[in-house]
């Protein structure tokens, strides 16, 4: 089995992981920028957390076989200070060009309030001045459904977003058919407790199709599982689906929309 | 594809998981908890269970989700609890 961990939040993560992942076929680690569990107390923060992304951790994951890639950008739940959050957005394109920086992400509203809105508005318009791909991060529970709506109105709205070059992760039963309908493409995420379980997001791949999705275990400090990619992949063997569909849904797919970057070589 | 026999698969998984689902409400109702906006709403979304919908996953997932449609003025909390307030009405919890 080979595998592209998409979406993980590795510097939360112990070595180990890394050695479990890579004995389980993972090539490569996506590891979007997300909350450190607190709000950061000035723009010098996220400098260091960027750098860490961008220079410490694919040194870290080299060290155990895998290749490391990241993407920039400010969690929504630090965009109700949008002076500070139009700090980092100003920040962020003098680490656009390093070498594992796919993209900016992840991105997106948490509790949908206007700042989230606007903050999010500006990163949008971030990469599409800077002609990255994006990365989005939907609401958490009673939140994605009026979340995943509005996000989807800001990225439509914008003409320069190509919606091929744009992900919407945490998708569920209630949002990915919603996601797929404007040509983006939607990620699922495999959560002991919240998000999907392996047999719900086989569910979905057997009622939506296979083009525009991808599986990711977006672990992080929270309940999470590193290895939760390779055990879907098991479980949709035990359902009877053939090899082949299992290496397009863990490894063909994240590629081919992760290629979009020139950067993304594995 | 090999089809495989979906209650071979996951009828005792989701047997179990329903009893857990009926002794967790028997908890909620001792423990005199029904007025609460989550068991509300967890009680509106278990009728969706015996109902014909053909996505009752996705339908579960509506009843516990905020449908309106703008954006709230501030947020107050990083967190979500799983169910909808209602508006006017507090998200605060105590757990």
């Amino acid at each position: 089995m080979r595998y592209i961990e998409p979406h993980a939040h590795m510097v939360s993560r112990v070595t180990d992981d890394y050695d479990r992942m890579v004995l389980a076929g993972c090539e490569a680690v996506c590891e979007p920028a997300f909350w450190a569990g607190y709000d950061r107390s000035s723009v010098a923060g996220f400098y260091d957390y960027f750098s860490q992304l961008t220079d410490y951790e694919p040194k870290r994951a080299a060290k155990h076989g895998v290749k490391h890639f990241s993407w920039l950008g400010l969690n929504s739940k630090e965009a109700e200070d949008v002076t500070l959050a139009a700090e980092v957005v100003a920040l962020i394109p003098q680490f656009l060009d390093r070498p594992n920086v796919l993209g900016i992400g992840e991105i997106g509203l948490n509790k949908n309030s206007r700042n989230e809105l606007r903050v999010l508005e500006m990163q949008v318009d971030l990469a599409a001045r800077h002609g990255q791909l994006i990365l989005v991060h939907t609401p958490h529970l009673e939140d994605k459904l009026k979340g995943t709506r509005l996000i989807l109105d800001v990225l439509k709205s914008d003409r320069r977003i190509r919606p091929e070059r744009v992900i919407i992760d945490h998708v569920e039963e209630h949002t990915v058919a919603m996601v797929l309908d404007t040509g983006m493409w939607a990620g699922m995420t495999l959560y002991p407790e919240t998000k999907c379980t392996p047999a719900r997001a086989i569910d979905m791949l057997e009622q939506y199709g296979q083009e525009r999705l991808w599986l990711n275990s977006a672990c992080d400090w929270g309940r999470s599982d590193p290895l939760a990619v390779p055990k879907t992949a098991v479980e949709m063997k035990r359902r009877g689906h053939l090899a082949e569909l299992v290496d397009q849904v863990i490894y063909q797919n994240p590629g081919r929309f992760l290629r979009q970057c020139p950067k993304f070589t594995l | 594809m090999n089809q495989q026999p979906m209650l071979d698969l996951y009828f005792l998984e989701a047997r179990h998981q329903l009893i857990e689902v009926a002794a967790f409400l028997d908890r909620v109702e001792r423990a005199g908890e029904t007025a609460d906006f989550r068991a509300r709403a967890f009680a509106e979304a278990v009728k969706i269970l015996g109902s014909p919908a053909k996505n009752k996953a996705g339908e579960v997932l509506r009843a516990f989700s905020d449908p309106t449609v703008e954006p709230i003025a501030a947020a107050t909390t990083k967190a979500a609890c799983g169910a909808w307030p209602g508006r006017g009405e507090s998200q605060d919890i105590t757990n």
